[in-house]
């Protein structure tokens, strides 16, 4: 029988493998037919009005929804497909930051600085798309998996203490979003190099050959951030589509020695620069499995104003743009495209676009700029400007204020966007603090343009989930409504320091502790660049993510707070003396108790010692536990003198004592 | 002062009944109980010293041994801690009226109060529940009095056994009183709280962020006592191991106590609560206000008591330094913790002595008594 079903099974196994191996066939060449998946490299350039220059590396990959049974991917790297689908992710966002985007002269409405500009240290926030129950989990194991994956502290994410859940505060608002942030994490290079490491060519061809480590580390602002969609539902054994986005935002300083060396007249002209004089490289060709390669350069809209003041006509697009006379660029751009400007003004960007496909290794692609007049701008600012300052003094209590002040560009918005008289600002903020900064949220008050206001009146919503100690931090989220003439608004609320385990201290404790940067959003105002493109085949991700509405939003700075520490040195003694005071409470309270026993005893002994001889005493002795103290209690005499020969020694001793300090002192 | 950082984890009805009322007047309301508890125990001291002279005066006594009035409530209310426990807008005073509330029912027998008293105070605090001992005696035997044993040797004495002039026998009819209104008090308490508590967890998260925070010290903000800083250094893995020695602690002395004081059940009461205000997790200068106050009954007993221009001295110089230290420690920051925590120490020092002199003084009192009764000379250290 056995003989029998072994064949048979066989024959089963043997048939089904057909079966399945035709469905994959089948399943793949459906999938070729559908779509690819995809590579696109891009780099922005961008000049800034304080001499700096932005650069932003743009990548993106995406992967097609697929059958669960091909886990091969072609360009897209498997680490990440893993974790989205190990842990259910449906978008995350990870950013390493280092420095802090200066919002008042990079600006803060672009799409460039409303989605890259970054707090310092480490951002991650994940929705999932699991029960309620299984979130927490899944958050607590991709912080361990990107840990691993991106050499960083982010697994200290994983305690309740550091993550919260917003509510609605957050861009994609819902109840499976976490978010925590590490702003102390060191970001350096060995974060950068796992992160090129998803790239399909690495950092060896395209345009991700320029990453020089020193050059990127040398400048003001780096932020390398990371975001992933999975689109599409996984149901019925399809993997989700995931669309990975991968940029690098580095704000550096031309050659700046070469500018103070230069006379006088020069100091006011904008640095020359090129791409070899910056990074030390040249792009030698694309990288041959990108889809696209292009390198943008773009002037924003004071900029090209500016310029269209000076010069009284178009020379931006005109024939010889690359060559007028105020700039000139050292290769020759494929294509122009001018912002489709929405609002009244006129003045729109201009982006001048470069296809790195024409070059090779034997003729790199090098862009240059060298300005010829001298050109003041400003960058197009948020409608408020959004910093946060600690007050009080001590280590008890203080406050944390969160001004916002209006900007000059501001009002511009206003009257374009809003036709009637009650004319109102909406303002999101979205505010973390750690539970050992244990905030009151009653004393939340409101300051508009310095006149205190009554909080019903500015806060049209608010949602506050209070810290926990050691379980959960604080969670503020509020949305105010300013009106459109405001020129300042302050937040302000009290806080007390709390006291921490000699355990829970950071090595440097001395140092303080950071409370995470606050997030201030605009709702009503959308960083959106939309720019002419007649060409549908070539379109390119990065000036798509310019077209997308999405909120501005603006980061405030860390906040230091110094806490007390205790005497880390101490715990040994500390455990010592206490345990003795406790001891000498004990020991003498019960002394003091069973004292007349004792001298019951003493005195039974004396008396005995005095009458009977050794055996005699002893029965006495055992007689009298026996049968109670209280018969003998009448005859027992006062108490032995020893208390009072040892107070009269220690009397005597105090007075030599004294003596000999009288001697010391008056001799 | 220091000892704010313990309100916020009371219980929230008290919260619920005082908040309406403390935005109307701030310190009023701890004013108040201040005046009321320091009439009470005015009330105690009178009603303690009715009963002393009546049974000294069935010991003949009277003319040797002098007995006082309310010299207590006095000093409870010029006590310079019970005024910064008022002026800091501490809620102390309202648990001290709470215990205060339970010795004087049970002094003057209305068991209803005591019961009340004793139910509200350990809702609020949790350590005076061990006062259900002194106020088990108060009910049988009666307030304060020389030991039994001495009236029957006064009576063997005189060879006349006059039953009414000794003192009543321990009597289980109020304490079972007692016990009937506690549980009422108790369930009513409960309800109370379960009602108002239902859409916060009920009942369980209360028990659990009240007493479940008194019982593990989670708060290491630093206050007048000495856990915080023992609990912010111990290491993890002994910290329920000390725990569980500290309240013990407490534990273990009451019956020690309970069985030589049986006849004092007011000193008893005394002795409790300056053990509490000494171990407990969150100790206040409110706390030691109360003892204070309550060490005013005992005047003439304590009359001789040792060491007690020192533990004067003590108090006057720890309450000063401690400010002090506290200061530099935490908003100067050029002082130490070391030094905040020393003077806590000293403090702690200066409880015990208290407290362990005082039980000494008490028991040489009683000795005292029984000499002058059977006639035997008296020793100066008797």
């Amino acid at each position: 029988m056995a003989l029998l079903r072994r064949p048979l099974l066989l024959l089963l196994l043997i048939v089904t493998h057909q079966f399945l191996q035709f469905r994959i066939a089948f399943g793949s060449v459906n999938e070729e037919g559908l779509k690819q998946e995809e590579f696109y490299e891009e780099l922005l350039l961008k000049p800034f009005p304080d001499r700096k220059l932005l650069t932003h590396f743009h990548f993106q990959s995406s992967a097609p929804p697929s059958t669960s049974n091909g886990h091969h991917h072609h360009l897209f790297p498997k680490a990440i497909s893993q974790l989205v689908l190990k842990f259910q992710v449906k978008e995350m966002e990870l950013s390493f930051t280092q420095g802090r985007w200066n919002y008042e002269s990079w600006g803060g409405f672009d799409p460039i600085p409303s989605s890259n500009a970054k707090p310092p240290g480490v951002e991650l926030w994940a929705v999932f798309d699991a029960p309620q129950h299984l979130i927490d989990a899944l958050w607590k194991n991709l912080t361990h998996t990107l840990s691993g994956l991106f050499c960083a502290s982010i697994n200290f994410l994983e305690s309740s203490t550091a993550y919260s859940a917003p509510e609605w505060s957050f861009p994609p608002a819902s109840g499976k979003l976490r978010y925590g942030t590490l702003p102390r994490e060191a970001v350096c290079t060995e974060n950068l190099t796992p992160w090129l490491k998803l790239l399909p060519c690495r950092d060896k061809a395209g345009i991700s050959m320029l990453l020089d480590r020193p050059s990127i580390y040398r400048g003001f602002y780096h932020s390398q951030r990371l975001h992933l969609i999975s689109t599409g539902s996984c149901s019925e054994g399809m993997d989700p589509g995931i669309i990975l986005e991968q940029t690098l935002t580095v704000v550096l300083q031309p050659d700046s020695q070469r500018a103070s060396l230069a006379h006088a007249s020069e100091k006011h002209i904008q640095p020359r620069w090129s791409l070899s004089s910056i990074f030390g490289k040249r792009i030698s060709g694309r990288c041959v499995l990108a889809e696209t390669s292009n390198v943008y350069f773009l002037l924003d809209r004071g900029l090209v104003a500016e310029l269209e003041h000076i010069h009284k006509e178009n020379v931006l697009i005109s024939e010889k743009f690359w060559t007028n006379p105020s700039f000139e660029l050292s290769a020759k751009p494929d294509r122009i495209f001018i912002e489709e400007s929405r609002l009244l003004s006129k003045n729109a960007s201009v982006l001048y676009k470069f296809e790195i496909e024409k070059y090779s290794e034997s003729e790199p692609f090098d862009l240059g700029l060298f300005w010829k007049t001298p050109v003041v701008w400003l960058c197009q600012q948020a409608p408020l400007h959004a910093s946060r300052f600690l007050m009080g003094s001590g280590n008890e209590r203080g406050a944390i204020a969160i001004s916002l002040k209006s900007t000059q560009s501001s009002e511009a918005f206003m009257g374009s966007n809003s036709n009637d008289e009650r004319c109102e600002l909406r303002v999101d903020v979205f505010q973390v603090v750690p539970w050992y900064v244990k905030v009151y949220f009653h004393s939340l008050q409101v300051f508009v343009d310095q006149q205190p206001k009554a909080v019903s009146d500015i806060i049209e919503k608010i949602h506050v989930s209070p810290s926990k100690d050691k379980v959960s931090p604080g969670v503020m989220e509020l949305v105010l409504t300013l009106p459109c003439s405001v020129s300042s608004a302050v937040l302000t609320i009290e806080f007390d320091k709390g006291f921490l385990h000699i355990d829970e201290y950071p090595p440097d404790a001395n140092q303080g502790f950071d409370i995470p940067s606050a997030i201030v959003s605009f709702p009503n105002f959308h960083a959106r660049m939309v720019f002419l493109e007649n060409d549908s085949l070539n379109k390119s991700p990065l000036l798509s993510k310019f077209q997308e509405k999405s909120p501005v939003m603006s980061y405030t700075e860390v906040l230091l707070v110094p806490l007390t520490t205790p005497d880390f040195s101490m715990p040994y003694n500390v455990i010592t003396i206490t345990c003795t005071v406790f001891a000498l409470y004990f020991g003498s309270l019960l002394n003091a108790l069973r004292r007349r026993v004792a001298e019951e005893e003493r005195f039974l002994k004396d008396k005995a010692a005095k009458k009977m001889g050794r055996i005699p005493l002893l029965l006495t002795k055992l007689f009298a536990k026996l049968r109670g103290r209280h018969l003998e209690g009448p005859q027992a005499p006062p108490a032995s003198s020893s208390f009072i020969n040892s107070k009269s020694v220690l009397k005597v001793i105090l007075i030599a004592g004294l003596a000999a300090c009288w001697q010391y002192y008056f001799s | 002062m220091q000892d704010l950082c313990t309100m916020v984890h009371l219980c929230y009805c008290l919260f619920l009944v005082l908040s309406p009322l403390i935005e109307l007047k701030d310190s009023q309301i701890i004013f108040c109980t201040d005046v009321v508890s320091a009439m009470l125990i005015r009330a105690t001291g009178q009603n303690l010293r009715l009963a002393y002279l009546r049974s000294l005066e069935s010991l003949d006594l009277v003319k040797q041994i002098e007995v006082s009035g309310d010299i207590a409530a006095l000093i409870y209310l010029c006590n310079p801690f019970t005024i910064v426990a008022c002026v800091g807008l501490s809620t102390s005073p309202i648990e001290n009226m709470a215990v205060i509330l339970c010795l004087y029912g049970a002094c003057s027998r209305l068991i209803p109060l005591a019961a009340f008293g004793w139910v509200i105070a350990t809702h609020l605090s949790l350590y005076p529940a061990i006062l259900i001992i002194p106020v088990i005696f108060l009910l049988g035997c009666g307030p304060d009095s020389p030991p039994r044993k001495l009236f029957l040797q006064r009576h063997q004495q005189k060879e006349v056994l006059n039953q009414s002039k000794l003192p009543p026998r321990f009597s289980w009819g109020p304490v079972i009183h007692f016990a009937f209104w506690a549980f009422l008090w108790s369930v009513y308490v409960l309800v109370l709280c379960g009602i108002s508590l239902k859409q916060f967890g009920g009942l369980w998260e209360m028990f659990k962020s009240t007493y479940g925070f008194i019982l593990t010290v989670e708060d290491l903000s630093p206050n007048i006592g000495v856990l915080w800083y023992f609990f912010a250094e111990v290491f993890e893995f002994f910290r329920n191991f000390f725990l569980i020695v500290f309240h013990v602690n407490i534990l273990f002395m009451i019956l020690p106590l309970a069985i030589r004081l049986r006849h004092r059940p007011c000193y008893l009461a005394f002795v409790y609560v300056a053990i509490c205000s000494m171990l407990k997790s969150y100790p206040s200068v409110g706390d030691s206000a109360l003892y204070l106050g309550l060490l005013g009954w005992f005047v003439n007993e304590l009359a001789d008591m040792q060491f007690s221009l020192f533990l004067f001295c003590g108090y006057v110089g720890v309450s000063l330094l401690s400010p002090v230290m506290h200061n530099l420690w935490i908003w100067r920051g050029t002082g130490n913790a070391n030094f905040y925590f020393a003077t806590a120490m000293v403090y702690a020092c200066l409880q015990i002595v208290l407290v362990v002199e005082g039980v000494s003084a008490m028991l040489n009192h009683d000795r005292k008594l029984r000499n002058l009764i059977t006639g035997k000379p008296q020793d100066a250290k008797s």
